[in-house]
């Protein structure tokens, strides 16, 4: 097989292989942006100074970093048709379908993570400052709006940036519940062509790609939010 | 078989990312620039395309070399496949950490290592390495646990760990939950004891260290 040929056999595909990256996308971006909705209570709650508020939130971010994505998919799209009484509810035509099912899962197992990058931000928040804060008279509940959120959040924000990066490639298991996403696309084509090394290499590149342009995305967010410039003072 | 795969990805991996942590850190251009290639597209591609590309991508070529030597019929067991796949993700975070922990050990021990009339290869074994193990083990201790999470992905090719077997079970009793669930503790319980190691490891890694208190 030529070049000419392989990039003919892979310019065939371009459309479903453009499909599939939307659908990766989509799934990553909503999961990262839920998870990072719900990551804020749990982090909060994970960071307070009484065990009984730490100790829910602790465990459920214990399970989901301690298990692998793909067995959390497997539990929650194979696992829940289990029950009867979830099968018979209202939500069951919510809760059959791979995409709603990856979703879910991939926001609470990201959430987790959020969650802990959340907590690490927030406790490295320098003491002074939130004294500092009180001591102004602002309320506990200020200090936090207007103190600690906004420096954990420009703290928090590469080690986000990477989560989000780890979502994307964790995300790549979910062609098992016949998602199709990139590697869904690929495993189908796959099974078309038989051109194993090929499309496996094109996965991988447009996995690359994407990296690449979130890295950079990253970056200037974190520019535009002077990351930098709050670490200096440090 | 979980353990089993663990372990020797973690063996393998270990190795190349001291070799990618020590072209990293090189003097010279090439070697560098092959760490830095090393790194940055291991890492950019999820472990899940690893995995399924060195079980179903290198069918031809190992057929390849089978013929060669006579064996057509070569092919890559699900266990090496994974094992190499496994590894090469690993040894990509930890050429990472070790290069961290390489900059971490003062130049001027080398130099006093040359000093004394040791070849480099000496130096590196006998000065650098067990300082090594002592700076990089708990970023090696959090990617171990990483990895660990990564060998369900192995039961995409077949391989029949923890992840297959509880698909397995789960398909036949018709009870996926509690079979998931099941697996989702014997995970659970694998990461507690590997932390306990972890931290035994650490306590005797730094005898004789003040820990820095802030």
């Amino acid at each position: 097989m030529t070049w000419a040929e392989r990039w003919a056999t892979i310019e065939r595909f371009l459309p479903q292989l453009w499909d599939g990256t939307l659908v990766t996308l989509q799934l990553v971006g909503l999961a990262v942006l839920i998870g990072l909705f719900f990551a804020i209570p749990l982090g909060l709650a994970r960071a307070s100074r009484h065990w009984y508020v730490r100790a829910l939130p602790y465990s459920y971010i214990f399970f989901f970093r301690g298990t692998p994505l793909l067995l959390q998919l497997f539990l929650v799209y194979y696992g829940i048709s289990q029950f009867e009484v979830v099968r018979k509810s209202f939500l069951w035509p919510y809760l059959r379908e791979p995409y709603r099912c990856a979703l879910i899962t991939m926001t609470m197992h990201t959430s987790a993570y959020i969650a802990e990058i959340l907590r690490g931000a927030i406790q490295a928040v320098p003491p002074g400052e939130v004294e500092a804060a009180r001591a102004l008279g602002m309320s506990r509940r200020q200090a936090l709006q207007y103190i600690i959120l906004p420096r954990a959040i420009r703290i928090g924000l590469p080690a986000y940036g990477n989560e989000v990066i780890l979502m994307l490639k964790a995300s790549a298991v979910v062609y098992t519940i016949t998602m199709m996403d990139i590697m869904g696309v690929i495993r189908t084509i796959n099974s078309r062509t038989y051109q194993y090394e090929l499309f496996f290499f094109v996965a991988g590149v447009m996995y690359l790609i994407i990296t690449l342009v979130f890295t950079q995305l990253f970056r200037l967010v974190e520019r535009w939010l002077k990351v930098d410039a709050s670490r200096q003072q440090r | 078989m979980t353990i089993r795969l663990s372990l020797a990805s973690l063996a393998l991996g270990l190795l190349f990312g001291l070799l990618g942590a020590s072209a990293k850190v090189s003097d010279k251009r090439v070697p560098r620039l092959l760490g830095g290639f090393y790194t940055s597209v291991v890492r950019g591609v999820p472990e899940t395309v690893w995995v399924l590309m060195m079980y179903f991508g290198t069918v031809s070529a190992m057929n390849a070399i089978g013929a060669w030597f006579g064996n057509p019929q070569l092919s890559l067991s699900p266990f090496v496949a994974g094992t190499f796949a496994l590894a090469l993700c690993f040894g990509a975070y930890a050429t990472e950490v070790f290069r961290g922990a390489l900059l971490a050990i003062p130049k001027g021990q080398k130099e006093a290592g040359q000093a004394l009339g040791m070849s480099n290869l000496r130096i590196f074994w006998r000065i650098t390495l067990p300082q090594l193990w002592r700076v990089a083990l708990p970023g090696l201790g959090n990617l171990y646990l990483i990895m660990l999470k990564d060998t369900a992905l192995v039961s995409l090719i077949t391989l029949e760990e923890i992840m297959r077997k509880a698909q397995t079970a789960a398909n036949a009793t018709k009870e996926p939950f509690t079979f998931y669930l099941l697996a989702a503790l014997i995970y659970l319980f694998l990461t507690v004891f590997i932390m306990g190691a972890l931290h035994w490891f650490e306590r005797r890694a730094n005898r004789g260290f003040v820990r820095t208190e802030l």
